[in-house]
């Protein structure tokens, strides 16, 4: 019953989930970016995020027309309801990407302080955060999704070790003030993008269990 | 493409003048919602589609009401022929108090086709195509009073679709039922539209949003709005509209 | 008890004497001429025709006339009174020309039988020269049932609900078509519960009759509907008043085979209402 109200809710998750990979997709580029201080691609990533904003607004619109059209009831709403914040974080991790890109592109061509070692490592995991979440969301994962949360914590211990370490160098040599600080940024960015990974897992568990609950 | 197109259609019934300037399309193979508060002429403006106020007397009518080409209230229209191209299903499920079969053959049987295998060939298409056949073949001889509200309301839409009428009109076909016959209705026009121009008028703002693609609002004898659905209730231009559509309406 | 329920006790107590008091009188008068005719009946009285100026024998051309009578009357009546109905309820323009017309229809109901004779013996006898037969007998009666089958055709056909004709014509059928394959089904019951009226009354009736068929004493059975004949009402009449040293129990015998006859009749149209009825469900 109601096949095309099921069809239309199956084409909202797959938006969904190509929007998902593009976000997926940004943060490695902008890592790559940075990695191999790429200017090119630290503008790409401009690119990829317009397109970001323009698919948050088609899943934005698809879900009002749903919820005014179909009037989604019980989990149908909290999936859709859902659906509209979630996007809110994808859209939110793609900006983080755009302030990593514009740091690289403020860095330039300037040699690092230090070699990036945490940095990627932090940026592998909240990559695998949010593909984690959201497959989490696509099957309904309670499990997988509270292993987001678990994940977080380590992302923000590598954070925490960034930091000293940075503000320890700069105590000891002033001339690296400026990219050391805007390396924390990228850390800081980092973890924003790993939070909002989280955000999406508590989501996922308010959809199979109606309980809005905070992990962390 | 324009099913029925509708100029300046003004109806009334003795001084009362129930339809103003009605100017509208009715797409073809797509569902088409007429909604409006009670009184509102949504029901009398679906008459005038298959001629069904001819009935009432003082009824007079002036303006274009087009079905493709022909003026349907031109002198020379076989309204029992209209009928049959432009069929009707009711608020209340009417089935006559016959027989399942005899039901869905009336129509046929009355402009002649007479071969028990044609008939049958034509009751087994009409039943499957309103998703009852299934509940039904073994009792076809049965009387269709014995189906529940919900059946009735699908062999009254086999009936007419026994027809093979090219517009299918609904008159609030699902406010006699209970919400899961509802549903069961709702997807079978949803499934028809891929064969028929159908036009429904539901009480229902819900119904109208779910199963429509196009949306006509009525105030007044008036047509106030007619867009895409999807516009009507989501952003409606007329003020109007906004108010019926958001329940502020009164 | 309180007051309010009191007066219930009072109302129903009344209500349920007033019910008795119509019961019992019919149960009275049925179970007297039983009672006092039943002895009378035999195979040879129903059989027989009458002897001795009717003072013995049976009462058989009295039987038939009656039988011929309410068929002709029914014949002639029913599809006259249900085609004046179809038309008042499905063709007329409701106005004051079809209001006049069912007060005249009204009207009629009311008018005594022995006018209806007066004017059968005035039109069908002497002016079509019919002549006094079962034919002007029939007509007579007819045209006196005919309010009764006309009032009770129109409640039918108005209780067919409007929604049939509707369905019936939205799917393209004619308005005869309709009226033929979807109305008159559906009221046949009750139209032939006019009919059972109307059978009740041409059956009982003396006075048209007596101005239009009756053979006072004609012991053979009726040739043609040309002929005269007697009828039951009307013996009855005659033996009960009109022969001198009449033996009682003939009289009762007659009324009980009358009130038998009509019984008949009734079951018969009983029967077939119920089989439109259980078509229209089935």
């Amino acid at each position: 019953m109601r096949n095309q109200f099921v069809r239309q809710l199956n084409d909202l998750n797959i938006k969904l989930l190509k929007m998902g990979a593009m976000v997926q997709e940004i943060i490695e580029v902008a890592v790559k970016a940075l990695t191999t201080q790429n200017l090119e691609l630290a503008r790409k990533v401009y690119e990829l995020d317009d397109d970001i904003d323009n698919i948050e607004l088609e899943i934005e619109l698809e879900c009002m027309n749903l919820i005014a059209l179909q009037q989604p009831m019980a989990k149908d709403l909290r999936v859709i309801g859902t659906v509209l914040k979630i996007i809110t974080d994808l859209e939110r991790m793609g900006d983080h990407a755009v302030n990593i890109a514009k740091v690289v592109l403020e860095i330039g061509e300037e040699p690092f302080v230090k070699p990036l070692i945490d940095i990627p490592k932090m940026a592998k995991l909240a990559q695998a955060m949010v593909k984690k979440s959201l497959d989490a969301f696509m099957n309904a994962d309670i499990e997988l999704a509270r292993e987001v949360a678990n994940d977080d914590e380590a992302v923000d211990e590598i954070y925490e070790k960034i930091y000293t370490e940075l503000i320890n160098k700069m105590i000891a040599e002033n001339t690296i003030v400026k990219q050391a600080t805007n390396l924390i940024f990228i850390g800081r960015y980092l973890e924003r993008i790993a939070d909002h990974a989280t955000n999406i897992g508590e989501r996922v568990i308010f959809i199979e269990t109606g309980e809005n609950i905070e992990i962390n | 493409m324009s099913k029925i197109s509708v100029k300046d259609l003004n109806l009334f019934y003795g001084d009362f003048q129930a339809l103003k300037n009605i100017t509208l399309n009715i797409e073809e193979k797509k569902v088409t919602a007429l909604i409006g508060p009670s009184g509102c002429g949504k029901s009398t403006f679906l008459r005038s589609l298959n001629r069904m106020n001819d009935l009432i007397d003082g009824v007079k009518i002036k303006g274009d009401l087009k079905l493709e080409e022909q003026d349907i209230y031109q002198k020379d229209v076989d309204v029992v022929a209209l009928r049959r191209r432009v069929g009707m299903v009711f608020q209340k499920p009417n089935p006559f108090p016959k027989s399942i079969y005899e039901n869905v053959a009336y129509g046929p049987r009355r402009y002649g086709i007479k071969t028990r295998k044609q008939l049958d060939e034509i009751v087994e298409k009409s039943l499957k195509k309103a998703a009852l056949w299934e509940e039904v073949k073994d009792r076809l001889s049965k009387s269709a009073l014995g189906l529940s509200g919900g059946q009735q309301q699908r062999l009254c839409i086999a009936r007419a679709l026994a027809m093979e009428p090219e517009v299918l009109l609904m008159d609030e076909p699902t406010s006699a039922l209970d919400p899961i016959a509802t549903a069961k209705i709702e997807e079978l026009i949803v499934e028809l539209k891929k064969e028929y121009t159908i036009v429904i008028v539901t009480h229902s703002m819900q119904q109208a949003a779910r199963i429509s693609d196009e949306t006509a609002f009525f105030l007044m004898g008036e047509v106030v709005e007619v867009d895409t659905t999807q516009k009507i209730f989501t952003k409606p231009r007329d003020k109007r509209t906004e108010d019926y559509v958001t329940g502020r309406f009164g | 008890m309180t007051k309010k329920q009191i007066q219930e006790k009072i109302a129903f107590t009344v209500l349920t004497m007033t019910m008795f008091m119509v019961v019992i009188p019919t149960l009275l008068i049925i179970g007297y001429i039983i009672y006092k005719g039943i002895g009378t009946i035999s195979w040879e009285f129903i059989t027989a025709m009458p002897r001795k100026g009717m003072r013995e024998g049976g009462i058989l051309p009295a039987i038939v006339g009656t039988i011929y009578l309410v068929m002709g009357t029914i014949i002639l009546a029913l599809p006259l009174g249900v085609g004046s109905a179809i038309y008042l309820t499905e063709y007329a323009k409701q106005g004051k020309v079809t209001r006049l017309i069912r007060l005249a229809i009204m009207n009629l109901a009311g008018v005594p039988s022995v006018v209806y004779g007066l004017f059968g013996l005035g039109l069908f006898v002497y002016f079509l020269n019919i002549g006094t037969s079962i034919l002007a007998g029939a007509l007579t009666l007819a045209c006196l049932i005919l309010p009764v089958v006309i009032t009770a055709s129109e409640e039918a056909l108005k209780s067919v609900p409007q929604s049939y004709r509707e369905a019936s014509l939205a799917l393209g059928a004619t308005k005869l078509q309709t009226i033929q394959k979807v109305v008159l089904p559906f009221a046949m019951p009750g139209i032939l519960t006019g009919a059972i009226l109307g059978i009740g009354r041409a059956a009982g009736e003396t006075a048209p009759i007596l101005l239009t068929v009756a053979a006072f004493f004609l012991p053979r059975l009726p040739k043609s509907i040309f002929d005269q004949a007697m009828a039951l009402p009307y013996h009855l009449y005659i033996i009960s008043t009109q022969v001198p040293n009449m033996p009682q129990g003939i009289q009762y015998g007659t009324a009980l085979t009358l009130l038998g006859l009509v019984s008949i009749f009734f079951m018969l149209a009983t029967v077939i209402r119920i089989k439109f009825k259980m078509a229209n469900r089935a």
